[in-house]
């Protein structure tokens, strides 16, 4: 069950998006309003649920812990029908010709519209540490974010981010799923 | 707007349900908060044989305390329990303690619990040292229901402590993640991974979570808005704030010993680069520069030095660097592939995960020699964590197929298996004392 919906804000970047679906959580008693653009802690609404109603022992209980749940948000942006995902070989961060033409594409729509903003997601195959992998999937997000900028597209219209082996595209093990979750994809803010 | 209304009392509805599964000792076991059993493997080295008998009136408690005290001081590879049920003894009995060395025991631990009329619970305890013939006293704890297992943990400390001379770590607190029908879980429990209760849940990934030193805060990397940030929240009030939320990616949160400052990983300048900053989110400073991945930052204990994983060197590797900056040390030199640094709270070892024929396995290194020992003979190790006292370490592993969590004694002989059957669970992190020294 979900307590909100995001509306598809298709123009503004997701991060606004995010912020109103946190305001809209506010409704349940417990929000979180992650501004991430001042990299200041954001203000802090009380998210504590007086959760007993009950005048209990329990209720000053030391191990006492607030839940906080968070609710799906839809951030599934198309990039103007094109193709968004590059595929990278093991442990490179090379973007391969074969997507040269994509990444042009892109550029040449980014360039045509500066106001126009994309992430760029970089992601790996489980293989190894969580953390490390996160590293190397920002590696494959900014080779990306790199093609892009030297075709000229200006880095104000672009942010490179990493999932790591977070957000497998395949789940399972094996060379043909690893190569599935090894790419950077391209994303509408 | 009937919508937003219908929304509104949705949500009620939802968090409502939610507070009744909070916080009680008897409260349901939900899908996403597993319960734990204790898996006990191996042989230790040498082990104090102490007899331990149900308290008296136990049953009337919603814990089972003697029974967690066992398994603490089982878990902790350096006892051994004899039964002493039989015998209905309690804090006030008088045993003979000769019959008692004839038994094999070296002490002997009675008690008892009695609900109070306010609700709350006056849990006693003795413990005589049969060897030495000698009455080591007790205590009276009074505890609501919810901290009856924290009760039997603190006996159980005290018993370790007694009876070895080191502080004992079972009334402490780990933290890990879950995921499970599509949803992600932060999850907070006894160290014996009982009584596990949910901070978090979120449709998103959840990693790197981090004990603030005051064990009142978890940092942790959350991608709920589409991107990692480094969120600090409050455990027992719930309130959340962004520390680091800069262009890009932010993750792997270490604290400093003080609880003032963290190092996070950012990406705001190009690659995966080490910074220092406030634990309000202020003073931003850079810490490593390199054109190399430097990531999953540990400090030292006595906050001198900062151990981190970086590839400058071709692979992963464990560094060191001096916290107020400076020139890095490599630390790992066997293997090709070194990751997930934890330092031991008394500054003597260095746990890690190195990469061996292809598996993942935790590494023990004595920081004084540089001797590096393999604790486990599992293949997919993560996130080994130090227990406050330093004489254990909790990680994660892969066991018939699923994601579980481990315990082993330093010396990798007594291993224990916080076992689920519900949910995969992964990057545990143990924290730290709960309670200042008396």
């Amino acid at each position: 069950m979900q307590c909100s919906t995001t509306d598809r804000l298709a123009t503004r970047s997701a991060l606004i998006g995010a912020i109103a679906a946190a305001a809209l959580l506010s409704a349940c008693g417990s929000s979180v309003k992650l501004d991430e653009n001042a990299g200041k802690p954001a203000p802090i609404t009380d998210a504590s649920t007086n959760k007993s109603n009950q005048a209990d022992a329990n209720a000053n209980a030391s191990s006492n812990v607030n839940q906080v749940v968070l609710t799906p948000k839809n951030d599934d942006a198309l990039a103007g029908g094109l193709t968004r995902v590059v595929y990278f070989d093991f442990d490179s961060f090379v973007v391969k010709d074969e997507f040269r033409g994509a990444i042009d594409a892109h550029a040449k729509r980014l360039m045509a519209n500066k106001d126009k903003k994309v992430i760029v997601e970089g992601h790996t195959d489980e293989r190894g540490g969580r953390e490390y992998n996160l590293a190397l999937g920002q590696k494959r997000a900014e080779a990306v974010q790199k093609s892009l900028t030297l075709l000229g597209v200006s880095a104000d219209q672009l942010e490179a981010v990493s999932f790591g082996e977070e957000r497998p595209a395949v789940t399972g093990s094996g060379e043909e799923t690893w190569a599935k979750n090894r790419r950077a994809e391209i994303k509408d803010r | 707007m009937s919508f937003s209304d219908s929304r509104r009392s949705a949500c009620r509805g939802l968090l409502t349900g939610l507070a009744l599964t909070a916080g009680g000792v008897a409260s349901p076991v939900s899908m996403a908060l597993a319960q734990f059993r204790v898996e006990i493997s191996g042989v230790g080295a040498t082990q104090i044989p102490v007899a331990i008998g149900r308290f008296r009136d136990e049953s009337r408690s919603p814990a089972a305390l003697s029974a967690i005290v066992q398994a603490d001081l089982e878990r902790s590879g350096l006892f051994k329990v004899l039964d002493a049920s039989a015998d209905r003894l309690d804090e006030a009995s008088r045993p003979a303690l000769s019959d008692w060395r004839s038994k094999g025991a070296d002490a002997l631990l009675a008690g008892s619990v009695t609900p109070l009329a306010d609700g709350r619970f006056d849990v006693r305890y003795h413990l005589w040292d049969v060897l030495k013939g000698k009455d080591q006293g007790g205590l009276s704890l009074v505890v609501p229901a919810a901290d009856l297992r924290q009760a039997a943990h603190r006996i159980a400390d005290d018993i370790f402590e007694k009876l070895t001379g080191d502080r004992g770590a079972f009334a402490t607190r780990i933290a890990y993640v879950s995921k499970s029908g599509g949803k992600h879980h932060l999850l907070v429990a006894d160290s014996d991974g009982e009584g596990a209760q949910s901070p978090l849940t979120s449709p998103q990934p959840i990693i790197s979570p981090a004990w603030a030193p005051d064990g009142r805060q978890l940092a942790y990397v959350s991608f709920e808005t589409g991107k990692p940030v480094v969120v600090v929240q409050d455990v027992s009030s719930g309130r959340r704030r962004v520390v680091a939320g800069f262009k890009g990616s932010n993750s792997a949160p270490a604290w400093s010993p003080d609880g003032r400052q963290l190092v996070v990983t950012l990406s705001r300048d190009g690659g995966s680069q080490l910074y220092l900053i406030g634990a309000d989110g202020d003073g931003l400073k850079r810490l490593t520069q390199s054109s190399a991945i430097d990531t999953e930052a540990a400090w030292s204990p006595d906050g001198a030095s900062i151990y981190f994983v970086s590839d400058r060197g071709g692979g992963p590797q464990i560094y060191r660097v001096p916290a107020s900056g400076g020139p890095a040390q490599r630390v790992t030199f066997s293997g090709a592939y070194n990751i997930s640094p934890a330092l031991s709270p008394d500054g003597k070892w260095l746990a890690y995960v190195g990469q061996v024929d292809g598996g993942y396995r935790v590494h023990l290194m004595d920081l004084a020699s540089g001797t590096v020992k393999v604790l486990t003979d599992t293949r997919d190790d993560e996130s080994p964590s130090f227990a406050p006292n330093s004489r254990q370490i909790i990680y994660a592993t892969r066991a018939q197929g699923r994601e579980v969590l481990m315990t082993t004694t330093l010396d990798g002989r007594i291993k224990a298996r916080l076992a689920t059957t519900v949910a995969d669970v992964r990057e545990p992190v143990w924290g730290p004392y709960l309670q200042p020294r008396r």
